[in-house]
């Protein structure tokens, strides 16, 4: 049964397993350094489809089906998905994944996501609501510009504080057999807000929350970053990242031995052009269902905090002249 | 978290790194100027052909949109706009680009309420106030020329 430790964190006695996971990407991302860990890289990002929500729908959908596959699971065996992505109304993730029938809930973190669906997953799973859940994010490039930005081929130029959106997604399916990777806690974060108003630095307004949630998790749990393997952010990038260190080290806390960060990783940001580094919630779904949790299979990494940020900003709330909140969530995450 | 938004702000400034103003200057400069000796050149070219000077500057806008209009069609100029800035933002290509880029991006939505009504997303503002702003000037000068 899920039991509460502390004032944020939920702790299971369970544990609830990994039982499959997939990532698959687009043609910049298989041109980075974690190519070789995805399921399957998409040359052509239209995925054949119309328009670039479609696209983004194909991806959630080969995530899906993916982590199925590896893990000897029909859609019907699943009882609930938790998904989400950045699109209005997730409309992505509820387009793509329509065609399963299996009984859905929406979520919406922002790039937080991924650490959401799978916090829900294991909390159904951990409480006897459910058997086997799936936990699944996406973010497309083109679909997030067009939302967020400008069209593609407009001649804008990015800030170097501006973050390149992964076109990716990921899945993982969660259930109580076998003997991999579990879940031990969760943490949820809270709505975290320092006045960022640049959407071009959305590192700086989801370091906060990643700082907090963090701290939070480490005093529930009476635990310092030494215990930890990784501690692995979801996409603060290069700016976001040295603020956390800043805003932890205020609080005596240090990170950096065992952080890294998803956004860092997808990329190779000298060659790349992505600036400050990855975003989206593909970015992090990516990183965390391919590279990560094929080093917790193999033993490399053992006792890991998955911690998805997200940045709650809006189209409207921006152009009313709103600051960037944060949020971020915290997957705790153990082999053995 | 003891920490005033405004201190904060001040260490993410300081955290990020600032834009290459210079060297944007630089190529903004660059860009912006073969972009204006290519509507000069057209522009006397024209002439060269026979059409008046109206005309012929007339000719040249038309030449620099359409070309803009090729090359965002064939993605080629947000390429070349990722260096060149304001270089390529600030003339009348810029402007094409805008409206064409909005016009393909949206036309998933349709051709009333995708192309015809986003078209002028980006643009618009500049027509809106470009236009007005020009009204004003014209009563101020009108009102000048009275005394």
């Amino acid at each position: 049964m899920p039991e509460r430790i502390g004032k944020y964190t939920v702790s299971f006695s369970n544990r609830p397993t990994v039982l499959g996971y997939a990532a698959v990407a687009g043609k910049k991302e298989g041109e980075g350094p974690l190519a070789r860990y995805f399921d399957a890289i998409f040359e052509d990002t239209t995925m054949g489809e119309k328009t670039w929500e479609k696209s983004e729908s194909a991806l959630q959908r080969e995530a899906f089906s993916r982590s199925l596959d590896k893990a000897g699971y029909t859609p019907s065996q699943i009882n609930y998905i938790f998904c989400g992505d950045l699109l209005n109304q997730s409309i992505a993730s509820t387009f793509g994944l329509r065609e399963f029938k299996v009984p859905l809930f929406g979520q919406f973190g922002a790039c937080s996501t991924m650490a959401q669906t799978m916090a829900m997953s294991a909390v159904f799973i951990d409480s006897g609501a459910a058997d086997t859940c799936a936990a699944i994010t996406s973010s497309h490039f083109c679909s997030a510009e067009r939302q967020f930005r400008t069209p593609l081929i407009y001649g804008g130029q990015r800030p170097p504080s501006a973050q390149w959106t992964a076109t990716a997604a990921g899945c993982a399916i969660l259930g109580l057999a076998g003997n991999g990777v579990r879940v031990a806690a969760v943490c949820g974060g809270r709505v975290n807000d320092l006045g960022i108003n640049d959407i071009n630095n959305m590192g700086a307004a989801m370091a906060p929350a990643a700082a907090d949630t963090i701290a939070n998790f480490l005093t529930d749990t009476q635990t310092k970053p030494e215990d930890y393997d990784l501690i692995l952010t979801g996409d603060l990038s290069q700016i976001g990242t040295d603020l956390l260190y800043d805003l932890l080290e205020r609080q005596q806390i240090d990170i950096r031995a065992a952080h890294n960060d998803c956004g860092l990783m997808l990329y190779d940001r000298e060659s790349q052009d992505v600036h400050a580094g990855g975003s989206g919630c593909g970015c992090s779904a990516a990183v965390v269902c391919s590279w990560l949790l094929s080093k917790m299979e193999k033993g490399e990494l053992n006792n890991v905090l998955f911690i998805g940020t997200g940045a709650l900003m809006s189209p409207t709330s921006s152009q009313q002249g709103e600051t960037v909140p944060g949020i971020a969530h915290l997957v705790h995450l153990v082999k053995k | 978290m003891d920490l005033t938004g405004r201190e904060y702000r001040k260490m993410s400034k300081k955290a990020s790194p600032p834009s290459p103003i210079f060297g944007n200057c630089i190529k903004a400069f660059l860009f912006g100027g073969l972009i204006c000796t290519m509507g000069q050149l057209t522009t006397d070219l024209a002439i060269e052909w026979g059409m008046t000077q109206q005309d012929a500057r007339l000719a040249a806008s038309v030449f620099l949109i359409l070309l803009s209009v090729i090359l965002t069609g064939f993605a080629v100029y947000d390429d070349i706009a990722k260096h060149a800035g304001a270089g390529t933002l600030v003339p009348i290509t810029g402007f094409a680009n805008s409206i064409v880029a909005s016009a393909i991006e949206f036309k998933s939505e349709g051709f009333i309420m995708g192309l015809g009504a986003k078209m002028f997303v980006i643009a618009g503002p500049v027509l809106v106030y470009g236009i007005t702003s020009s009204i004003l000037y014209g009563v101020v000068l009108y009102i000048v020329g009275l005394f």
